[in-house]
């Protein structure tokens, strides 16, 4: 059967048009495929939107401490509504940008949704067209980056109705503000409304059912992170197992268990922010191997269907933008017999709450448990002049380093813009740097960057300012 | 591997051109016969065509470059279901040579900003040619294995080597470094031990009982020569002995004689001056082991060992066949007094053809030496002492000194180490002969 095209993209997210765009650049007729919005989740109703709804919070937050800074306002408030529309606006104005890309790239895109049947050389693309009607489309090769969504927990009730039980999606457009949240669930997404709910005076509690909060992350950032958070009267039930999620009248109950004892916990709105699902759904049909809904995937994204790839949120953890990108490119080069060199980056995470935490590699617990010889380092921000200059001398950074090879091989920040910062650990990682590089490198002062030095520094015994 | 497109020849006589124009981009897919770039020369433009099918994953020459080298890589070809791309040779106008495996050029040149004799001792990574292009772990983890850098097929970007490659090489057992030329196993900062130890401790020397003297870089280069030495050069000991009698005369003649020009005479510098002799006359003792085959070196070059505060040395007498004894006598003082004061240059004790150790005046009988690599034998002489030896079938003294050759089996056999021998024994026995 002849092919319209050399590559079909299913879904335009972070992975899916980064894909597509990759994939013309090395000369392959490609088409993308979108039900929704251009730019995907990360676009429209996560990554971005979210970090316009922090700055507000992060403002606002910090009007109520100016007084530190010889300022002072009148009387500091906020109009919840223009907050949300600042929001939709940042969104909408990135989703714009994504579909210029694609008119540039020649890229064409086709609105609606996608299906997969058996085809050769690659799955046959069945569209039901939002316009209407359907079209089959038979490419060479498809790259499925169809993404996830949040994931409910109906046993316990905890299934969003976008009026008292949310998930990311309804806690970014609220018709009002609420004044108390119950936000299940520490991670990323979590912390980020928590923090920016928040800021603008709600009361939150956030539940976690591991031990402490962003378990993700190294043990000493969060308990930095959770000393952080109490600061700022967000309260946490940690060890915390969920029971039950109840509406009531008002608002919603939520039951909870902290070793052993119950407790039900009264809000106005809950947050269901306890993982995401991915959207794999009759996918089996076809003869793809899934593991627990994920796609099975190789070093490429190729999957055991003959011309069917898959990446981003579809193919697995960590479900991170960053990650799908860079899966996306890999895969479009690896389509087009690009012999992509071995680049061998580790993936940062990034959470934009006030204060930032950002990690990259393995966590000092973690390269423990791999029976590495640690050698970790640490610098706090109350020492370093940038941070105390302005004001923000929260948080530090710490090293962990290979203590048989030098190696960096994980970094862990907490503190002001740190989510800026990262890069530098990471672009280290993935050059393989050793410690002799990190020690020798020439770091800008003032910056608080230059706590990266001493981190790396200390974790040799060699800290200059403490 | 991918396959470099060389800059064609236009002309049996052309040796650069103008890379004038590309047809191909990186990513396009090409076939054998495809046109994918123009060529000019003074002469003429002529078309070049790929002779491989592939996907092209690097363009190396820009269009418009000038005096671009025949036989210089200028676009990579990825084959399908290839592996990535080995390190390329990146290609500037003029100033670089061609990649070392252009057929067209018998001698490579070096790399444009790298000299060919760099003034300090080279650094381990790279002594000498093209710069290896590694990741800072990639260098220590191949420096901690002993492994040579250049050996190792580079994955990352640009042929760049990786800490994942120097660990597939360790398992694959890539070459290992130094070794090869004496110059840079003698100034190559030391390696890693060649082999994983226990602690003292682990062995039931507790901590606190000892002192403990770091290994300083003499200290490791001797552990690891030694050792490299020992466990890979296949050696042997023969073992003679020697009456000298007649050279302990001639020697007190000599420094009687020439006592008034401040010549004094070492019964060490005989040896020297007659293993030099000996060598001369049986040269295939002479000799280095190499991969590509033995060298037999065209003058005796003897290391002498020299003992020094924290270890030892080998300074050198070059040439020493063709050396008085009065001049070997001088240049072995000279340089023995300045290897104790550590003034020695690299190259008064780098690079010998044959080695002499002397532990007579310790009164050792006779021991065996470790082989100095690459030299092919080392000559271990014991202490001259009085010994009963029968002469016409009659019991009688005489001052014996018992001498072993090790050797290195792989260019030094036992005949013809015997020979070498044979050839020593009266030099030394008569040593009237030397003069000859």
């Amino acid at each position: 059967m002849s092919t319209e095209f050399d590559v079909v993209v299913i879904g335009a997210g972070p992975g899916g048009y980064v894909a597509a765009i990759r994939a013309s650049q090395l000369g392959l007729k490609t088409a993308i495929i979108e039900r929704e919005n251009l730019g995907g989740i990360c676009l429209n109703w996560g990554c971005i939107p979210t970090k316009a709804l922090l700055k507000s919070g992060e403002i606002y937050e910090q009007l109520s401490h100016l007084g530190g800074y010889g300022l002072s306002v009148e009387k500091a408030s906020f109009d919840f509504g223009k907050i949300i529309e600042r929001s939709r606006g940042v969104a909408k104005q990135m989703s714009s940008g994504i579909a210029f890309l694609m008119k540039k790239h020649k890229i064409e895109v086709v609105e609606g949704e996608a299906k997969l049947e058996k085809g050769s050389p690659s799955p046959k693309v069945v569209v039901a067209l939002k316009a209407g009607g359907s079209r089959t489309i038979q490419a060479k090769t498809v790259i499925l980056a169809s993404g996830a969504r949040a994931r409910d927990i109906p046993a316990i009730g905890a299934v969003s109705d976008g009026d008292k039980i949310w998930t990311y999606r309804d806690a970014l457009a609220p018709k009002a503000m609420p004044k108390s949240l119950v936000v299940i669930g520490s991670g990323a997404i979590g912390i980020e409304f928590a923090s920016f709910y928040r800021a603008l005076g709600a009361e939150v509690t956030v539940v976690e059912a591991v031990d402490r909060i962003m378990p993700v992350e190294d043990a000493e950032v969060s308990k930095a992170a959770q000393k952080a958070f109490e600061k700022r009267g967000i309260t946490f039930r940690i060890g915390a197992k969920v029971t039950k999620v109840e509406k009531t009248k008002d608002g919603v109950a939520v039951s909870v268990e902290v070793g052993g004892k119950a407790e039900t916990l009264i809000a106005e709105k809950c947050i269901v922010a306890v993982g995401i699902a991915p959207n794999t759904e009759g996918l089996d049909a076809i003869g793809l191997n899934l593991d627990r809904g994920h796609v099975i995937t190789g070093k490429h994204g190729e999957t055991n269907v003959p011309g069917l790839y898959a990446i981003g949120d579809a193919a697995g953890p960590p479900w991170l933008a960053h990650k799908a990108s860079h899966e996306g490119i890999h895969a479009a080069e690896h389509i087009a017999g690009f012999k992509t060199p071995h680049v061998n980056s580790p993936i940062p995470g990034c959470t934009y709450a006030n204060p930032q935490v950002a990690s990259v590699g393995l966590t000092e617990a973690a390269a423990k448990a791999a029976g590495v010889d640690v050698k970790a380092g640490r610098f706090p921000f109350r020492v370093n002049g940038k941070a105390v200059a302005a004001g923000e001398t929260e948080g530090f950074v710490k090293t962990v380093f290979d203590g048989k090879t030098g190696a960096l091989i994980g970094a862990h920040m907490i503190g002001h813009e740190v989510t800026e910062m990262i890069q530098g650990f990471v672009t280290a990682i993935t050059l393989e740097a050793t410690e002799e590089d990190l020690h020798g490198i020439v770091y800008a002062h003032p910056t608080m960057s230059e706590a990266m030095h001493e981190a790396a520094l200390d974790a040799y015994g060699r800290v200059l300012h403490i | 591997m991918s396959i470099d497109i060389l800059m064609p020849a236009l002309s049996p006589t052309m040796e650069e051109g103008t890379l004038a124009k590309w047809h191909v981009k990186v990513g396009d897919t090409v076939k054998a016969g495809d046109v994918i770039a123009e060529i000019e020369t003074d002469k003429a433009t002529m078309e070049v065509e790929a002779v491989d099918e592939g996907v092209v994953e690097a363009i190396l020459v820009e269009a418009g470059t000038e005096n671009v080298k025949v036989n210089a890589p200028i676009a990579k070809l990825a084959g399908e279901g290839e592996s990535p791309a080995p390190p390329p040779a990146k290609v500037a106008p003029a100033a670089e040579a061609p990649k070392a495996a252009a057929p067209a050029s018998a001698a490579p040149a070096q790399t444009a900003g790298e000299t060919a004799a760099p003034a300090k001792p080279a650094p381990a990574a790279a002594p000498t040619g093209d710069r290896v292009f590694a990741s800072p772990l990639a260098r220590r983890l191949a420096s901690a294995a002993n492994l040579d850098l250049k050996s190792i097929p580079g994955t990352g970007p640009h042929g760049r080597v990786v800490k994942a490659d120097v660990e597939a090489a360790q398992k694959g057992g890539a070459p290992r470094a130094a070794a090869a030329s004496p110059a840079a196993a003698a100034s190559a900062p030391a390696a890693a031990e060649p082999r994983k130890v226990q602690s003292l401790e682990q062995q039931g020397i507790p901590a606190g009982s000892y002192d403990l003297v770091p290994l300083d870089g003499m200290r490791k280069t001797i552990a690891r020569r030694l050792t490299d030495s020992f466990r890979d050069v296949p050696h042997f000991p023969l073992v003679i002995d020697l009456e000298i009698d007649a050279l302990l005369a001639a020697r007190a003649k000599i420094n009687h004689l020439l006592e008034g020009q401040g010549v004094k005479v070492s019964v060490n510098d005989i040896i020297i001056k007659a293993a030099a002799v000996a060598l001369k006359r049986v040269p295939e003792a002479n000799a280095s082991y190499t991969p590509e085959g033995i060298a037999l070196h065209k003058h005796a070059d003897i290391a002498v060992a020299v003992a020094i505060d924290g270890g030892l040395i080998t300074p050198i007498v070059r040439a020493a066949e063709t050396k008085g004894l009065a001049q070997i006598s001088a240049e072995v003082k000279d340089l023995a007094a300045r290897a104790k004061s550590k003034k020695l240059k690299p190259e008064e004790f780098q690079g010998g053809t044959f080695s002499v150790s002397n532990l007579g005046m310790f009164g050792i009988k006779q021991f065996a030496s470790i082989i100095n690599e690459p030299q092919g034998a080392i000559m271990s002489v014991g202490a001259g002492e009085q010994r009963p030896v029968v002469k016409d079938g009659q019991l009688a003294v005489a001052t014996v000194m018992t001498v072993t050759l090790t050797c290195d089996h792989r260019v030094v056999d036992g005949a013809i180490g015997a020979k070498f021998l044979a050839a020593f024994k009266p030099l030394i026995e008569e040593p009237l002969t030397l003069i000859v």
